[in-house]
């Protein structure tokens, strides 16, 4: 599910001055002095792109990303090896004393967002009124700390505290990894939190806007949402997001066959253990292969299986999950290179029981009619990697509901009672931009990410019930060293 | 007729013209197996994966240079350590596809195994465009590799003995931990100090892992660095020796040699005081 935009800032801005604000941004950024650039030959979220690796190993960022921060099947070879280069160097014991592995991310930025069909009811007369409500100004993104590397030899971990624009840190990725095991790259555990082991990662995603995500990753049926309508499912699970547990993967020497299995605290990466007495399971599997001068082709399946509470019980020593039922995502990608031109494509297909797709407790009757809701859902994004300096980034993304949870009754949606078509709750959404690296070191990345973004979601306007809008322009400065 | 001799005339001309086109566009093609590597796309592998550390020209001196304790390889100078050819000579478009694939063990230089063998093959086309050595020379004739023997006791000792003779521990040390009185005086092609190999370390080799790979480093030299070639000075069969005996070095590495090898009093004693050592440090490597 997208994010809404702040309703602290309600104000109608002329695309005029937004305009302007871009020029600006622009300009600023065509000032900078890039000599080091032009000295290259070459013609010219969140994210975890390491430039402490490049500091270790003495590698550019364009060695292991095909642009910060997506890998290239190198890069993912290196991660396979637990961050390794296998070349008997790798250990902290063989680096200078005072290399520290640490990097940080963030991107200061502008960004435009607007939604056509808000609650901007007047407080005054308190008349419903539903409109456009576009904010826009100088903001921050959160920030990453990304440590990582070796401990010893085949003993490797990932620490990232990262912290949104307020400050705020929470971990999102702490893990230890065993490479190797029976000296055998087809062994390796990995426990603690991780991204799930997505091909197509949302940690390494190229489009940072509010509205450019992967909706895929975190979508959950429009009849999920709290009973009093307000934009919070009843359970949150994303593929999207990073899991508690322990995984053993495999992959062949150079990563072209890739396999890994986990088992996760069903509480969606949440630190503690209330919701989590549950477990799930994510599996996936890839192969690549060779095309000559087109590049390396990538296939690949996945299947996440669930389960998740209906209702919670406390006490005063403990809360907990209760009434689980099982939900599930599965589905296929693609990695596909026609040289410089590349594309990744997606379907899922995915499940939620009757009693979560409704948001019923377990212990209470069904809606009338009910039934667990399905969809379909898929994406295809574009990239065309002019040099390791320029990346043009396009996604199309759709989410299709098969089946409704609750009966379609024409008007508007009924929480617990109806929906108002079979459509209710689809999604369309559009992203592209690009991504400029003035310059490409083994010590930092800098990038200009300039990126449109719109999502568009089927009857679900707070008040009308009508199709809503979301668009982002975004102009960030994204740096990490 | 005329028009006939004029078409003629003019389709010469134009076989002419194409001839020294044909031979540019070749000039930056090189051949593994059923792979053609072209500069072209090799060059902008280079400049995505390689210049930090071998440098916009090739010459080494990229921007990561002065941080390496073995400085990566010139290109302009065009000396190769790993070659199935002759010492002095230029190696083979496999030799250098090979390097490419299997990276160099206690260096900076990673395997480029998971790039695809087109990428690694364009990399080596563009590689060979640094040096002007490569349009006057031609590749050395790989090096004949006989049969190898069945590795006997015999033979172990054979190589001991010639591991002594040839004065090899004067840099790998007696027992082959790279420590041997000249170590420490030993500089490459640099003029960087440079270490010998410590067989105690590790199971790979320089150029390669397998008994084959050894037996080519000896016979043909690490070009760049102190370790010469021994075509010269040894025959085959003691070569193949002296291989066995090598592999009796790596006590932490089983292979047919080392288990011969402790089978012997003197082989087991010599097993038991190598791995005879302190704390581990995380390394891999039991000090």
């Amino acid at each position: 599910m997208f994010h809404w935009a702040s309703s602290s800032m309600k104000r109608r801005v002329p695309w005029l001055a937004s305009l302007l604000v871009c020029g600006f941004l622009v300009l600023a950024f065509l000032l900078i002095d890039s000599r080091s650039a032009s000295a290259l030959p070459v013609p010219a979220g969140k994210v975890y792109a390491i430039p402490a690796f490049g500091r270790k190993y003495g590698m550019p960022c364009s060695a292991c990303h095909e642009a910060w921060p997506k890998l290239n099947n190198f890069g993912q070879s290196f991660k396979d090896n637990g961050y390794q280069m296998g070349n008997d160097r790798d250990a902290p014991i063989f680096q200078q004393p005072a290399y520290w592995p640490v990097s940080f991310r963030m991107t200061p930025q502008w960004h435009r967002q607007s939604v056509d069909r808000a609650d901007i009811t007047n407080p005054a007369t308190g008349t419903p009124v539903e409109g456009r409500l576009t904010t826009h100004g100088f903001d921050l993104s959160g920030m990453d700390i990304l440590t990582a590397g070796t401990l010893a030899k085949n003993i490797s971990f990932l620490l990232v505290p990262a912290a949104g624009n307020d400050a705020v840190f929470a971990f999102e990725s702490a893990n230890v990894r065993f490479s190797n095991l029976l000296k055998s790259s087809w062994l390796n555990i990995k426990v603690g939190k991780f991204e799930l082991d997505n091909m197509i990662s949302e940690k390494r995603i190229m489009t940072l806007s509010d509205f450019g995500g992967y909706q895929i990753y975190h979508f959950q049926p429009a009849t999920e949402f709290l009973p009093d309508g307000s934009f919070t499912p009843f359970y949150t699970f994303g593929m999207g997001d990073n899991q508690i547990g322990a995984e053993v993967s495999g992959h062949s020497k150079n990563s072209y066959t890739r396999y890994s299995a986990a088992l996760l605290s069903g509480n969606d990466g949440s630190v503690g253990v209330p919701n989590g007495h549950g477990y799930d399971t994510y599996l996936t599997f890839s192969q690549a292969f060779e095309a000559g001068s087109l590049g390396l082709q990538r296939v690949g399946a996945f299947a996440y299986i669930g389960r998740a509470p209906t209702y919670l019980a406390t006490s005063s020593l403990l809360t907990d999950g209760f009434g689980q039922k099982s939900f599930y995502r599965a589905g296929f990608f693609g990695l596909w290179y026609l040289k410089k031109l590349d594309f990744m494509t997606m379907y899922t297909r995915g499940g939620d029981n009757v009693f979560l797709g409704t948001g019923t407790p377990s212990f209470s009757p069904l809606p009338a009619g009910a039934q667990g809701p399905t969809w379909n859902a898929g994406f295809i994004e574009t990239h065309y990697t002019v040099n390791p300096q320029f990346i043009l980034v396009n996604r199309y993304e759709l989410i299709r509901m098969s089946r409704q949870a609750l009966p379609i009754t024409p008007g508007v949606f009924e929480p617990g009672v109806s929906v108002p078509s079979a459509n209710f709750g689809d999604i369309d959404s559009l992203v592209f931009g690009y991504r400029y690296y003035p310059f490409i070191s083994s010590r930092a990345g800098f990038a200009f990410h300039n990126e449109y973004s719109v999502v568009r979601q089927r009857g679900v306007a707070p008040l009308s019930g009508k199709d809503l809008t979301n668009n982002s322009l975004f102009l960030g400065f994204d740096f990490i060293f | 007729m005329r028009a006939n001799k004029s078409m003629q005339w003019m389709f010469l001309a134009a076989a002419l013209l194409a001839l020294p086109s044909l031979a540019i566009a070749q000039q930056g093609e090189i051949h593994v197996g059923k792979v053609t590597g072209h500069s072209d796309a090799g060059k902008q592998l280079y400049f995505r994966f390689c210049w930090g550390c071998h440098g916009f020209r090739g010459d080494g001196n990229g921007e990561n240079g002065p941080y390496l304790n073995i400085l990566p390889r010139n290109f302009v100078a065009a000396t190769f350590k790993c070659r199935s050819t002759p010492t002095g000579t230029l190696p083979t478009d496999e030799d250098l596809y090979d390097s490419v694939g299997r990276g160099f063990t206690n260096s900076n230089m990673p395997a480029w195994i998971s790039l695809t063998k087109q990428q690694r093959a364009d990399m080596v086309a563009f590689i060979k465009t640094f040096s002007p050595r490569w349009k006057t020379d031609k590749p050395g004739d790989p090096i004949n590799v006989p049969a190898e023997p069945a590795a006997t006791l015999d033979g172990i000792k054979h190589g001991k003995e010639l591991f002594t003779k040839l004065e090899c521990w004067k840099c790998h040390g007696p027992e082959g931990r790279g420590d041997g009185p000249s170590a420490s005086t030993l500089t490459d092609s640099n003029e960087q100090p440079i270490r010998p190999y410590n067989f105690a370390e590790g199971s790979h080799f320089k150029c390669g892992t397998t008994n084959h790979d050894l037996y080519k480093i000896f016979m043909t030299g690490l070009d760049g660095t102190p370790m010469p070639s021994f075509a010269d000075v040894i025959k085959p069969e003691d070569a193949w020796d002296l291989v066995h005996y090598l592999r009796t070095l790596q006590v932490n590495h089983k292979s047919p040699e080392l288990a011969l090898w402790m089978g012997t009093k003197e082989g087991a004693e010599f097993v038991k005081a190598q791995k005879v050592g302190g704390t581990p440090t995380g390394s891999g490597i039991k000090q």
